[in-house]
């Protein structure tokens, strides 16, 4: 992965002092609140209903060893001992004191990590695929040209204070697993005909309130231009995007007011300006940040390893595991493996100082030393040799990593919710958490099959409910706590936006509203069919009138 | 005391900035080249507001970009003399100045005002005024001018801040050097990092 030099370094230092400065002007009121929010924001602290939240920022989702061992210390020492991992591939603490900010952000610089522009109107952490680097699909590793964007992106004077926050995802695989139609500028790395590495270019996507799915700028971007192409399509939405209302601000809602066509126009006219400026990226630059991502030193290795195949032949409990949470590697082997950070009954995502210690562990001794953070809010070792997996799983079962339920239905993406978020309109967490206990049934989960239930407490969409195959939305109603539900979204390729199945439900009929959405989807399927295949052949209706049914049957009881 | 930073140090102003009568129209208007769509809520100028500007005869002074354009007339001598220069809002439209003002190098300053701190539109127009129509002359920000805005200011082309009244200039100066080796080329070095040293693994 990615290891800073001295300028790099220099850099999160500065950002520690200027940031302990801001801090200490709040502090001693030479900043007033309003003065002082965009500050702090910019460096991810939001101020919550309980205490401040703390986002530190996982670039693209990958750590070190070293690193997870300190978030886990910096989660013990300043927090109540746990952290959140974030769809958007981040760690969360809910608990640590404003003061203390300074001194946590001094401590992640040590490790290489920092928290800058992990909030605010500015350029956020750039995602990409868990699997990047490992995955069988993968046409470009896109990690050197996330850490060259990070690092363009990382305090850009001209756009510091945009109308809005502004979300950017690169994917290199033929199955997209970074949802870049969903972010402000999606980047779909391909090899093009002359085979050289080029860009196609999305724009205009996002959850919240108006979820759009973004619309292609360009097809065909030499790599070379990502900088100068991004720096004309940002400078258009800078100059002309809404100001006066925040809910309208994303670039979205400026792209669908232009249209594409117009917005593009401009874009080009930006970039005519632009293109082969000094920001141009140079082979030299490309060749020395790929260097940090070059291949493991893996062993070569038979595709069959025999211990593996006894343990899966004669422990029912790995190999239903195994199953779920073994991914394919390119490598002869070698398996990807994802911990999971959802057992039944807990805050989805959520991780103990204990557990980060001992993923760190078993990412040194099995997986060189390195993870990475899944926007499924789970941890991904990306190296481990199947000679290793039982030892893996044996240490993750004992400390409640491995619960085998990757893709089904209670890997739940969740965001924090109501009880801590101050923006939700409802609790997220004790939804999840009922639904889990609902399903706690490992048989009759896998007998459900692949499946993406996403949870948001309010209508920003953190826990991306639109592109859920089942999505629920929290909802205030006249003051009190009610449920939207809806299905047939989805991530990836195919991305498609849920549709309201109708009226919201309480908090206690949640559990049984998937029961029944579930139940229309195993009377109906056919062999091959996953839900999300079953709710686009049938449409809402049938899923509609089963969930609906009782309540319908009790009114009509009333008023009889 | 004066409250103006000149590049890096704290600077007399010699300077006098016009500004416009209060207006009691605060309509909603279309502005900008996107007139599509660009809702702001910013208020126009009217042709009261424009008539009714006090020019001082004499000395350097700061015009309204609606000022200056509707009323050039009267400037041209001054302009001669170097005693005019132009400032402009967030939200108007850099090519309505350089439509009435070709070369805009006539200008010994332009001032960009901005409202609120976090309307960062003032950093894209620095940008544009130095890259795309290459002016030379002293650029400055007013208004919500803040110490934390400045090292963005200073990047983005502007070499002089007239920091709001309420806060220190002189602690201020601090600011304008935040970061010492920023990763990507702006307007006060066009190269990135990865162009200006040699980061060999």
């Amino acid at each position: 992965m990615y290891k800073y030099d001295e300028i790099d370094q220099q850099i999160v230092d500065e950002r520690v002092a200027q940031y302990r400065d801001q801090t200490r002007r709040y502090l001693a009121g030479e900043l007033s609140e309003d003065e002082f929010r965009p500050l702090r924001l910019q460096n991810g602290l939001y101020i919550q209903r309980q205490a401040p939240m703390l986002r530190i920022a996982v670039p693209y989702g990958m750590l070190s060893s070293k690193q997870l061992r300190k978030l886990g210390d910096i989660a013990s020492k300043y927090d109540k001992g746990y952290g959140h991992f974030s769809t958007r591939q981040n760690l969360q603490l809910n608990w640590p004191k404003l003061e203390d900010v300074p001194d946590i952000l001094a401590e992640l610089a040590t490790v290489e990590m920092h928290a800058i522009q992990t909030s605010g109107n500015c350029i956020r952490n750039i995602t990409t695929d868990q699997f990047a680097g490992t995955a069988p699909d993968e046409i470009v590793d896109p990690r050197a040209m996330a850490e060259i964007m990070r690092q363009w992106s990382t305090f850009h004077p001209e756009f510091a204070l945009l109308p809005r926050k502004f979300k950017i995802a690169v994917s290199g695989t033929q199955d997209d697993r970074a949802v870049v139609q969903m972010h402000d500028i999606g980047m779909e790395f391909y090899l093009d005909k002359n085979n050289k590495i080029a860009i196609k270019v999305w724009v205009g996507g996002g959850l919240g309130r108006t979820p759009i799915l973004g619309s292609v700028i360009r097809e065909h971007l030499e790599w070379q231009h990502a900088l100068t192409y991004c720096e004309a399509i940002v400078r258009v939405y800078n100059l002309h995007g809404r100001r006066d209302n925040a809910y309208k601000a994303r670039i979205k809602i400026l792209v669908k007011a232009l249209g594409i066509e117009e917005f593009k126009r401009q874009v080009e006219a930006e970039w005519a300006h632009l293109k082969d400026a000094p920001n141009t990226i140079t082979e030299t630059e490309l060749a020395r940040v790929s260097k940090h991502f070059d291949a493991m030193p893996y062993e070569a290795l038979p595709a069959h390893d025999a211990s593996f195949d006894t343990a899966i032949a004669s422990n029912l409990a790995f190999a239903a595991w195994a199953k779920r949470s073994l991914h394919a590697h390119k490598i002869s082997g070698y398996r990807a493996v994802t911990l999971s950070l959802k057992p039944h009954g807990s805050a989805p995502g959520d991780a103990t100082t204990e557990q980060m210690h001992v993923v760190a562990n078993l990412a040194e001794k099995y997986s060189f030393g390195e993870l990475r953070v899944s926007h499924e809010q789970n941890l991904i070792l990306a190296d481990v040799k199947l000679s290793d997996l039982f030892a893996v799983w044996e240490k993750a079962r004992a400390n409640g990593l491995a619960t085998p339920n990757i893709g089904l239905l209670t890997d739940i993406i969740c965001c924090p919710g109501g009880d801590f978020c101050s923006l939700a309109n409802a609790k997220s967490i004790p939804i999840a958490v009922a639904i889990q206990q609902q399903f706690d049934n490992l048989d009759y989960l896998h007998d459900i099959g692949d499946i993406e239930l996403n949870i948001s407490g309010c209508m920003n969409a953190c826990g991306h409910h639109h592109i859920g195959h089942i999505g629920i939305l929290g909802v205030d109603k006249d003051g009190s706590e009610w449920y939207q539900v809806t299905i047939g979204g989805s991530q990836g390729n195919q991305a498609s936006i849920g549709s309201v199945i109708g009226p919201s439900f309480s908090a206690e009929e949640m559990p049984n509203v998937v029961q029944k959405l579930i139940e229309v989807y195993i009377k109906e399927r056919t062999d091959e069919e996953r839900f999300i295949d079953t709710a686009r052949r049938l449409g809402v209706a049938p899923f509609k009138a089963h969930v609906y049914a009782d309540k319908n049957a009790a009114k009509d009881e009333v008023a009889a | 005391m004066s409250n103006l930073i000149i590049n890096n140090a704290v600077a007399n102003d010699e300077w006098t900035l016009v500004k416009l009568p209060a207006s009691q129209i605060a309509e909603r208007k279309q502005a900008g080249k996107v007139v599509l769509f660009k809702l702001t809520g910013e208020n126009t100028v009217t042709d009261e507001q424009i008539a009714g500007t006090v020019i001082p005869a004499t000395g350097k002074i700061i015009v309204p970009l609606s000022v200056f354009i509707t009323r050039k007339a009267e400037f041209q001598a001054r302009i001669a003399s170097n005693e005019i220069g132009v400032w402009i809002d967030t939200h108007e439209v850099l090519e309505s100045l350089i439509e009435n003002q070709a070369d805009l190098n006539v200008l010994p300053i332009i001032a960009v005002h901005v409202e609120r701190f976090a309307d960062g539109r003032i950093f894209s127009l620095g940008a544009l005024l130095r890259t795309r129509y290459d002016f030379k002359n002293e650029l400055r920000a007013f208004g919500d001018v803040l110490r934390d805005q400045l090292f963005f200011l200073k990047r983005s082309g502007f070499t002089s801040y007239l920091i709001r009244a309420d806060r220190s200039a002189e602690d201020a100066l601090a600011s304008l050097k935040d970061f010492t080796k920023p990763y990507q080329g702006a307007v006060d070095n066009p190269n990135p990092v990865f162009k200006r040293y040699n980061r060999a693994v």
